[in-house]
């Protein structure tokens, strides 16, 4: 859907705008509003949305994702655990796998043609410690890398190379990320800042859910905590907006109650409809690391897992079914991932210890529905240490969403991912093959560090801007190592050059990262042979 | 600015509502006997030092109350040494080599004035940093507050920094003696015109700003008249500074000799007109007379409350605590510890009520993050270019920020400390808030890079000083018993953990495990990774709450 045509839908005209926009004046949303205006922008790109949705802890997807074809070899090894065939939820026309008995709302939404199911995804060596595994599908590294950035903001990076220097502006007024929750996290990291907002976050005024914070107590200190805290949220510069997005929307369709997953959800729709420009959500719902007690001891259909599967379920079928409501549903497509699966055979405590590749449901209207690889191949008779082994890299589930939902190109996904990725065909990518994305983004905030040629073979010249003072290149790399200094020394005001000359360094992505007084700003370079 | 037009210009009071009635204390002078625990510990160092660093709670932890403030009051280290040429060979310096102290070889160079004035704030910074464990460097803020001085309008860097030299050796000595060298000091007599002030042209700047700002104050007590400061003015004509010398020195000539009554809030008092010589002697008739007045201990008590305390002073503090510290100031003839003593064993001051309200100025949030994580900076004698360059840095700070030390606004010093009804809370604005978080955030994240040279909070460095950084609960409780003053409910701490350092997991192990890997093998990447993004995240979480910027 074109940008316009969406305004269209979305913002009404305004001799209708008082019975929509709740509460507030018809003057802050005249036509005349920087709101308005921002949000009539003509040249704006891409309107799409992604909605990551994080399963903290290691998901059992051999238990959700279920294959009916190895149905003996799957009972085997987990008989503790294991969902008896005919409680199998059927997918229509795929006769080898269904889904877990909670999971009728998914089951619908493929049915519908909304959810593509890509089997074992995972990545070369699985990692199986919570944290690391956790980083390595953050930052979107090989289990051998540390990398200290997280890959969508490493792409939110090469979309808003300027941030945060001039932002907000009037092409990009809202947050370019937005976590629920209250913590940024690592895989919304760019090279140098983090390009995502918490919206629980302290310095926020709208706590939407899971406040954290503390009432102010009745003393002086309390006192003086409310009136730094007022600050705080006066001074939010994305408060206005968010409030004025959120306030925008007063309707949405049903959601489950006691559901957390569903309620970060409902608000990323509420956003989304309300109009902000935030490329990235991220949600998150914890509890899969389901080492004990993952099913109720005599009857495997229901438990502690099943409870967590029901509510991702009902939550992302509610979501895809408001999101169609609120008639975004071309606009926005989300995925789930958590950080590994879990192991074929389960163990005593009628649980599942950590293990390897799994399942990722990407949903919405736009996503090309239908199931994405095979069933995973389980050993007669598992053992202890047997894992799934991984049909899809996880990095290209990442590249085909920037390639065919964000319209990112093949050398920047490069940039951002490190190595070229398999591209799958699990999103519609018509909007993506239309000619002629001009992309103000580019442009938008102000730019103080270029370089070209870019990407280069040998060297490459960097021009960089500095208000006057003390002023530092350096190159780093995707580890976040210094691997060289181009300047360190006080300037007058101007725009300077320096060149980076790489020698024997290994092809692959170098930052040029320019430090002036408070200001940071990095530009990514790509070496190539 | 000269501070008349400044107010002329800029009196535009925000008015908003009156705050509610606070449930503040009867709590006096009383000597303090309650608990000496690190709770205890820790206000009393972050209301004395930049911050309580871990150590430095350790240390007074194990002494009393008594010992503790003792200490603090009676600095061992010597005075530091001075500025030093930073800036040849960029800007040459014909007398005195790079790396050799300025301050005794004064210019009349503009530019050379400008880079030493910059030298001294920037090693100014440094003590600030780098401060013993006494309250020298907090309290030596305080004078300079409170009598105001810019570098800029004294321009002659020499002037600034004797000005500042003296106020440091005077800042916990006697405080009669300190306006004396006050009124008698080459930068004061610069920076309010006392060295043009002659008989035959009165100039009544310093005069007036001696009564009402330096020991007077205002109030509805204060009742000196328009001609005592013309006659206090007459007193001090004659004052001058030496072209050659830049000594300051009493020349009889400029002097009006005639006798000066003052008003019935003198009592009526006559200083009779001395000559010659003599004449330098009415400017001690003159300070005798000012402290003569019961306000200005009392004025100076309050002063020191609201620098220590907290700015409101009601009814209740103002029997209870500001009278009976005001007969300590004039019983021990104005000597300045007998009062920060007592101040500061009091039960006034442990009072719960009084612990946590302090807002922190601009100084103290950022050299107690920067002294509280232990922040590594260059060896000041070895790499004194470096350290001066990163002070530099940190100073900029305190100037966006909007505390310029060395340069207040004016002479009345900063509005945090005089402007009612907000005080402290104006250093608190939609412009100097998100700064205060950027500074924290570039400091746990890159830091700050210059001459191959970096200043950065260490997270796992400052994590492993703790006492149990493995168990993630004691980490947290640990950290912010360094970090904050208001307490934190046990559930936003088992948010915070879970979502940062389980990375929200609920198992504690999870956290263990990582730390217990990181320590066996300090050297792998992944593994200093896995905990050093969890604790960046989580002090950089901990520093942009609002509870951060209360002490």
């Amino acid at each position: 859907m074109k940008r316009r045509e969406f305004l269209k839908n979305t913002v009404p005209a305004a001799a209708i705008l008082p019975a929509v926009v709740d509460g507030y004046s018809v003057k802050a949303f005249d036509n005349n509003s920087p709101l308005l205006q921002a949000l009539m922008n003509p040249t704006i790109d891409t309107d799409h949305v992604l909605v990551i949705v994080q399963l903290n802890g290691g998901n059992d997807g051999l238990n959700m994702v279920i294959p009916i074809s190895t149905y003996s070899a799957y009972y085997n090894a987990r008989s503790n655990v294991a969902i008896p065939q005919n409680r199998i939820l059927p997918l229509t026309g795929y006769t080898q796998t269904g889904l877990h008995p909670a999971m009728t709302g998914l089951q619908a939404l493929y049915n519908q043609n909304k959810l593509n199911i890509v089997q074992a995804v995972g990545y070369p060596s699985p990692n199986f410690s919570h944290f690391r595994a956790t980083d390595i599908w953050m930052s979107g590294s090989s289990s051998d890398q540390v990398v200290n950035s997280g890959w969508a903001g490493r792409y939110l990076n090469t979309e808003y190379p300027n941030y945060p220097t001039g932002y907000p502006n009037t092409t990009m007024p809202d947050p370019l990320a937005i976590q629920i929750g209250s913590i940024t996290s690592l895989a919304m990291q760019g090279p140098s800042m983090n390009m995502g907002m918490s919206i629980t976050n302290p310095t926020s005024f709208y706590n939407l859910i899971n406040n954290v914070l503390d009432p102010a107590p009745n003393n002086p200190m309390g006192y003086e905590l409310t009136y730094v805290r007022t600050i705080a949220s006066q001074t939010n510069q994305y408060a206005v907006r968010i409030t004025g997005a959120a306030n925008l929307v007063t309707q949405q369709s049903a959601y489950p109650t006691n559901n957390s997953l569903g309620d970060q959800l409902k608000i990323v729709a509420r956003l989304v409809k309300g109009g902000l420009k935030t490329r990235i959500y991220m949600v998150s719902y914890g509890g899969f690391d389901t080492h004990s007690l993952q099913t109720d001891a005599t009857d495997t259909t229901i438990g502690a897992h099943a409870n967590l599967l029901k509510n991702v379920s009902d939550a992302i079928k509610a979501f895809v079914d408001d999101c169609q409501f609120l008639g975004i549903q071309d606009r926005v497509v989300g995925m789930t991932f958590s950080e590994f699966g879990r192991r074929i055979k389960s163990n005593s405590s009628v649980g599942t210890d950590h293990g390897a590749a799994a399942p990722m449901f990407l949903f919405g209207k736009q996503v090309i529905g239908g199931f994405t690889g095979t069933n995973p191949t389980i050993p007669a008779s598992a053992t202890v240490n047997d894992n799934i082994p991984m049909q899809y890299d996880f990095r290209s589930i990442y590249a085909s969403l920037l390639e065919k939902w964000f319209c990112v190109p093949s050398s920047t996904i490069q940039t951002i991912l490190f190595q070229n990725f398999q591209s799958l065909n699990v999103v519609n990518d018509a909007s993506c093959r239309t000619t002629g994305v001009n992309d103000p983004n580019q442009s938008a905030g102000e730019q103080l560090i270029t370089n070209y040629p870019n990407p280069f073979t040998e060297s490459t010249s960097i021009k960089f801007k500095t208000r006057g003072g003390h002023t530092l290149v350096q190159v780093i790399d995707m580890l976040g190592r210094v691997i060289g200094t181009l300047t360190d020394k006080e300037y007058t005001p101007g725009t300077y050059s320096v060149t980076f000359d790489s020698g024997p360094l290994p092809t692959g992505v170098y930052y040029a990262r320019l430090q002036n007084g408070p200001i940071q700003q990095v530009r990514a370079m790509l070496k190539v042979k | 600015m000269d501070r008349r037009q400044f107010l002329a210009a800029k009196r535009t009071n925000p008015a908003p509502a009156p705050p509610p009635e606070q449930s503040r204390t009867q709590s006096g002078l009383n000597p303090y006997s309650g608990p000496w625990t690190r709770n205890e510990v820790q206000h009393l160092l972050k209301r004395t030092l930049f911050g309580s660093t871990r150590a430095d709670i350790a240390y007074f932890l194990g002494r009393t109350v008594d010992q503790a403030v003792n200490e603090l009051l009676n600095p061992t280290a010597p005075l530091p040494s001075p500025p030093i040429n930073d800036y040849s060979p960029a800007t040459p310096d014909p007398a005195v080599a790079a790396g050799a102290t300025w301050v005794n070889n004064p210019t009349n160079d503009g530019t050379l004035n400008s880079q030493r004035r910059n030298s001294f704030k920037k090693w100014w910074a440094g003590q600030m940093i780098n401060q013993d464990r006494s309250i020298r460097e907090k309290i030596t803020l305080f004078w300079s507050d409170h009598f105001g001085t810019e570098t800029t309008t004294i321009n002659f860097s020499h002037y600034v920094y004797w000005h500042h030299a003296m106020l440091r050796q005077n800042c916990l000595g006697n405080f009669k003696q300190l306006i004396k060298s006050v009124t008698l000091d080459a930068g004061m007599l610069r920076y309010l015109n006392g060295y043009l002030n002659t008989a035959s042209a009165p100039d009544e700047n310093y005069a007036r700003e001696l009564q009402e700002l330096f020991t007077l104050g205002k109030g509805p007590t204060v009742l000196y008249t328009e001609d005592d400061v013309r006659k206090a003015a007459k007193v001090l004509t004659g004052w001058r500074i030496n072209n050659t010398t830049y000594a300051v020195f009493f020349d009889a000539t400029r002097h009006d000799s005639t006798s000066k009554q003052f008003s019935s809030y003198y009592g009526g008092t006559t200083i009779a007109g001395q000559t010659g010589a003599n004449g330098a002697l009415e400017t001690d008739d003159l300070i005798n007379m000012l402290f003569a007045k019961d306000e200005v201990s009392k004025y100076i008590c309050r002063c020191l409350y609201r620098w220590f305390v907290y700015y409101k002073i009601d009814a209740a503090a103002e029997t209870n605590v500001i009278e009976p510290l005001a007969a300590i100031f004039r019983t021990n003839n104005f000597e300045i510890k007998p009062v920060l003593s007592a101040l500061l064993k009091s039960e006034h001051f442990f009072d719960v009520l009084n612990q946590g309200c302090l807002i922190k100025s601009p100084v103290d949030n950022v050299v107690s993050s920067l002294r509280e994580f232990g922040v590594v900076f260059p060896n000041t004698t070895t790499e004194y270019a470096d350290a001066y360059g990163m002070w530099n840095y940190i100073r900029n700070w305190f100037t966006n920020m909007g505390q310029d030390i060395g340069d207040p606004p004016d002479v009345s010093g900063w509005p945090a400390y005089y402007q009612e009804p907000q005080f402290h809370e104006m250093w608190i604005n939609s412009d100097t808030l998100p700064k205060r978080n950027q500074f924290t955030d570039i400091m746990i994240t890159n830091g700050y890079t210059r001459n191959g040279k970096k200043i950065v909070i260490n997270a796992v460095a400052f994590t492993q000083s703790l006492p149990n950084p493995s168990d993630p609960n004691l980490l947290l409780d640990d950290a912010l018993a360094i970090l904050y003053r208001v307490p934190i409910s046990a559930t936003a701490k088992q948010t915070i953990k879970e979502q940062i350092l389980l990375s929200n997991q609920t198992q504690d192990y999870y956290w263990t495990n990582a730390w217990n890997a990181y320590i066996v093998n300090p050297a792998d990447t992944a593994s200093f990774n896995i905990v050093n993004t969890r604790l960046k995240s989580l002090y950089q979480y901990l520093m942009n709450l609002s509870e951060y910027q209360l002490s």
